[in-house]
């Protein structure tokens, strides 16, 4: 076993064995009654940011494409996750909501990933900032169309409108144009939420250190040589980017069905900033960053409620002040001697690494 | 005797205890949950410092409850609205009065109806904020019965039958009017001639004036809030297109913005529980202690989250709710008394049945040299 | 008639777009950064010219220019403070910090001027309407596109003729070998975020005379708009933000009037794919080439 190849075994140890622990401590808590309401209510959507999270760091870390509209892949997600569990239990009465869950889970990982790949064809031939400004404009499209999206059912059949709201009598509304999806059952739970977490990490990390993750790692370094050596670029960006549509899919699904209701404007180009602001806080690349800032950024603005009207002030000063102490190479090499004999201890789990 | 008086004393000392006891107001705890920052952070403020008004005046009394105001934010967002419910409830309150709007109203009030929390919206107005759940009561009217009042409206003044519709089509309030109003209109006679949408990005709106314009239409409906009206009253000015433009109570507010200019709004109609320039008693009170402390004229939203204050201490008298008590325990206790009360309050007499929805009476109001004129 | 009315309203939104669009690509085409906080600035300048007009009762032009002022030194102090430490850092590390920035100026101008949309005052922008037979055409659309070419060409002059618009340019270039030649490239950039933050101001002014509604958001759409304007004509280049500005206001319009106002922005964004990816760099960007 290569020294390289330890490092990577023992970084992909240490984020699973996080993941876990802090699954098993939440659920020791629910069990003794421990964790507050406000908690709680949060366990479901920060694992869906923190898949949100790590699906994106793939697209820009790892491949290196910044990417602006990852949020309206989990609005797809959402919907269709939303459709299929309403269609299930109106026109086929299935009760389980686990099963439900999954199936619904699995339905909007398919449609996002095919939407990714479908949008990918054509948009991973730009680069740069014009790959971020296609894909914002992406995501802002399938806003607007959703928005006057009418979906039901009847008869054990799903109808579909577009524009006007044409539906025969008696009609079960699941999605309702600006209403969003209604009237939803909420079936989500942690235990699941976590469940996709693990399968998350496991396509990620498992992508990053296969053949393929290595052809996508060396085209975001340098793609002219890359490309040179015969690597299929666009195949390769195409995999990661499907990948993580399909990921924001599955997040959505269990996001949409963690709440009675979902709309359109939850999930705007500022959602998808949201979660690149988690990418780059949790470092470039970094699948165990990605994971705990997303779960320290959504839990941020909670514990300052005590602040209440300045706490979004206090998250735009935190955001700007973490950035530069973290990014500033002055205060960065003090810190790094401030820690140096620590930092020598992790430095080995260290993976990818930042572009610039 | 010694003795004697010792057993004085404490008699006394029970006596004056009790009294104590009955003098004493009881403190409910309620949760303002609403959009204080954010984009829509002008309705969630203005409920708050209604709510705010009232509960100063209420503490002020001599009323036997006292109510101490839990605020979280809900930023308007669905998922925001469930962290600052559980806040609320962390933070021990006893029902809530909430939440401003609509989106966020029907995804807590979900989630109190399965925790058995009382919820008393002042303005979510869309149906689904009360639907299949028996936990949530509003107080302003919901978006149907504006948008068939306001067709009802047109059509018994011979406003005129050729119609324009505006309204936002990403917005449940907007559309939710809209639709009711769209087919009340054809029972009615009334023709839509142009019928165009915007967003809540949206700032040009030539397209969609300029639509009704070219199609004729004598009246125009603008189901919105006044912000967008502003900017569609300018852009007609600008083209020389006069029409009846008809609002409805999201209309309220736009006099008393900073700098614009009324003589825009002159004949502008609108249905509307409340307005800042009546000159009731009640109204002048309000309005004055609303803009000693926040400097500003408060818009409806105010007025019904100060009604809302009002209306929970009503209904707590009525169920005899305890300080004590558990918000699953004074869930149920209020809907049962929410149903037999009767309210006088800012935005006119409210009484509400089973289903949440309040009964009022809405007014035609017309907008004449920058005033308010009721018929 | 409908068409030229349609028209008229494109270049009028166009034209607000293209004078955003213009703060945005000086910023990146010097500093090579995303400023998305520039769409925040726009805003405190309109703020700042309504306080003057409406509340300290100053003529427009001297409200204008107190609102330039306040906004060239929030410029430079945001560029200072914020954007400065990090001028070596990964780019995505200073658009995360410009977003944060962004959220800053909005929640402080929630604090300030409060959560009540102000209704822009009437001045001499938008004053008068010229009619032209059955054309309505309000003078602020007039004044926008003049100061829109006024702008243009002096910007284009300024890094062309003076000394420190070569200087621009220079970093532009290459920062490294600019600074080996003597050019101070951190006064250069506060120049340019100075410059940029200036015609935020004179934006901000614009945009609420012809749209007289101001909130702390008022910024953001219309600055995502501008930014995908400067994308859609060439990022970086300031005939091509005037030029995307001034299309993605038109095609806008014509998408709402002819096909469907509920699909203006889809048909605005598609369109700016179509436009991407036959011509990768934006209508006149230069295609960079790579060496190896």
């Amino acid at each position: 076993m290569t020294k390289a190849k330890r490092n990577r075994l023992i970084y992909n140890i240490v984020t699973y064995a996080l993941v876990i622990a802090a699954f098993l401590i939440l659920q020791s808590m629910i069990a003794n009654k421990t964790i507050t309401r406000s908690l709680k209510g949060q366990l479901v959507p920060i694992c869906c940011w923190i898949v949100m999270a790590v699906s994106l760091n793939l697209v820009i870390g790892i491949s290196g494409e910044l990417s602006l509209g990852h949020a309206g892949f989990m609005s797809i997600g959402a919907y269709t996750g939303a459709v299929v569990s309403g269609w299930l239990l109106n026109a086929f009465a299935v009760e389980n909501t686990l099963l439900r869950l999954v199936l619904a889970i699995i339905a909007g990982g398919v449609m996002a990933g095919i939407l990714g790949a479908l949008i990918g064809i054509p948009v991973l031939r730009l680069r740069g900032d014009y790959l971020a400004i296609v894909t914002l404009a992406f995501g802002e499209i399938i806003r607007s169309l959703v928005n006057v999206l009418y979906i039901g059912v009847s008869d054990g059949r799903l109808r579909f409108s577009f524009l006007t709201k044409d539906m025969p009598e008696g009609t079960v509304m699941l999605v309702d144009g600006a209403k969003g999806a209604v009237k939803i059952k909420p079936i989500s739970t942690f235990t699941v939420g976590f469940v996709l977490i693990l399968i998350t990490l496991f396509v990620v990390l498992n992508l990053i250190n296969s053949r393929a993750g290595c052809a996508i790692k060396a085209t975001r370094d340098n793609r002219i040589a890359a490309e040179s050596m015969g690597i299929p670029v666009t195949k390769y960006k195409m995999i990661a980017f499907t990948t993580a549509a399909a990921l924001a899919g599955m997040a959505g699904a269990l996001y949409g069905l963690n709440s009675s209701t979902v709309v359109p404007t939850q999930f705007t180009f500022n959602q998808s900033i949201n979660v690149l602001v988690f990418v780059v806080l949790g470092g470039l690349g970094n699948v165990l960053g990605s994971v705990i800032s997303a779960t320290l950024l959504t839990v941020l603005p909670e514990v300052l409620r005590a602040f209440s009207d300045y706490r979004m002030l206090a998250y735009a000063i935190v955001l700007i002040l973490v950035m530069i102490f973290t990014n500033n190479p002055l205060i960065r090499s003090f810190v790094n001697r401030l820690f140096s004999p620590i930092k020598r201890l992790f430095r080995k789990n260290k993976q990818g690494g930042d572009i610039a | 005797m010694k003795k004697l008086f010792a057993m004085m004393l404490v008699v006394c000392m029970l006596l004056t205890g009790a009294a104590a006891l009955a003098d004493e107001p009881i403190t409910l705890r309620v949760a303002h949950i609403g959009p204080t920052t954010g984009a829509a952070a002008l309705y969630g403020l203005a409920t708050l410092h209604g709510a705010e008004v009232a509960v100063a005046e209420l503490n002020a009394s001599d009323s036997p409850y006292h109510i101490e105001l839990i605020n979280e934010d809900d930023e308007h967002n669905v998922e925001k609205v469930i962290n600052a419910y559980n806040a609320a409830l962390d933070a021990g309150a006893q029902m809530i009065l909430g939440t401003t709007t609509s989106k966020p109203c029907e995804a807590a009030g979900a989630q109190g109806y399965t925790d058995r929390v009382f919820f008393l919206t002042p303005s979510a107005s869309a149906p689904a904020v009360t639907e299949d759940k028996d936990n949530v009561f509003q107080i302003c009217f919901n978006d149907p019965n504006q948008g068939l009042a306001s067709a009802q409206y047109i059509a018994d003044h011979n406003l005129g039958t050729k119609i324009a519709v505006i309204y936002n089509n990403a917005d449940v309030y907007s559309t939710g009017i809209r639709d009711t109003f769209v087919a009340e209109a054809a029972n009615k006679g009334l023709e839509i001639v142009s019928e165009t949408t915007f967003t809540d990005e949206t700032t040009d709106f030539s397209v969609q004036v300029a639509d009704a314009q070219n199609n004729g239409a004598e009246i125009v409906f603008l189901p919105m809030y006044y912000t967008p009206a502003s900017l569609i009253l300018k852009i007609a000015a600008n083209k020389d297109y006069h029409p009846v433009f008809f609002g409805v109570d999201g209309m309220d507010g736009i006099l008393s913005v900073d700098g614009f200019d009324t003589s825009l709004a002159e004949g502008v109609m609108l249905l509307t529980p409340f307005v800042a320039s009546a000159s009731d008693e009640k109204t002048v009170n309000f309005v004055t202690k609303y803009q000693e402390a926040y400097g500003e004229t408060p818009i409806q939203f105010a007025a019904d989250a100060y009604d809302g204050i009002y209306i929970l201490a009503a209904a707590a008298e009525k169920a005899g709710i305890t300080a004590e008590m558990e918000p699953e325990e004074v869930c149920d206790l209020m809907i049962a008394a929410m149903q037999e009360i009767a309210v006088e309050g800012l935005t006119g007499s409210m009484t509400w049945d089973e289903s949440g929805a309040v009964s009022k009476t809405p007014m035609a109001a017309t907008i004449i040299n920058g005033e308010y004129v009721f018929e | 008639m409908i068409f030229l009315d349609n028209l008229i309203n494109g270049l009028s939104l166009g034209s607000i777009y293209a004078i955003i669009a213009l703060g945005y690509t000086m910023v990146y085409g010097i500093a090579k950064m995303l400023n998305f906080a520039h769409g925040d600035v726009i805003m405190v300048g309109a703020y700042v010219a309504f306080c003057g007009l409406q509340y300290w009762g100053l003529p427009p032009v001297v409200a204008i220019l107190a609102s330039m002022a306040i906004c060239t030194v929030l410029g430079i102090t945001i560029e200072g403070l914020a954007y400065r430490p990090l001028r070596q850092a990964a780019s995505l590390a200073v658009l995360i910090t410009a977003i944060g920035m962004s959220y800053l100026l909005q929640n402080v101008a929630l604090m300030i001027w409060g959560a009540n949309p102000k209704s822009f005052p009437p001045t001499f922008i938008n004053s008068t309407t010229f009619r032209l037979g059955q054309l309505r055409v309000s003078s602020a659309t007039v004044i926008t596109i003049l100061a829109n070419i006024v702008i243009m060409v002096s910007l284009t002059l300024f890094t062309a003729k003076t000394k420190m618009g070569k200087a621009m340019r220079c970093v532009s270039e290459d920062r490294g070998a600019a600074e080996l030649m003597g050019i101070n490239v951190n006064r250069t950039i506060s120049v340019t975020f100075a410059i940029g933050s200036a015609l935020a101001a004179i934006a901000g002014v614009l945009l609420c005379s012809s749209y007289p509604i101001l909130q702390p958001t008022t910024g953001s759409m219309p600055g995502i708009k501008a930014f995908t304007a400067a994308v859609f004509g060439g990022i970086g280049s300031i005939p091509g933000a005037m030029l995307g500005g001034v299309l993605l206001g038109v095609i806008e319009i014509f998408g709402k009037a002819y096909i469907s106002t509920e699909l203006g922005d889809a048909i605005v964004f598609a369109v700016l794919i179509v436009v991407l990816l036959v011509k990768p760099t934006g209508l006149l960007g230069k295609p960079v080439r790579e060496k190896v």
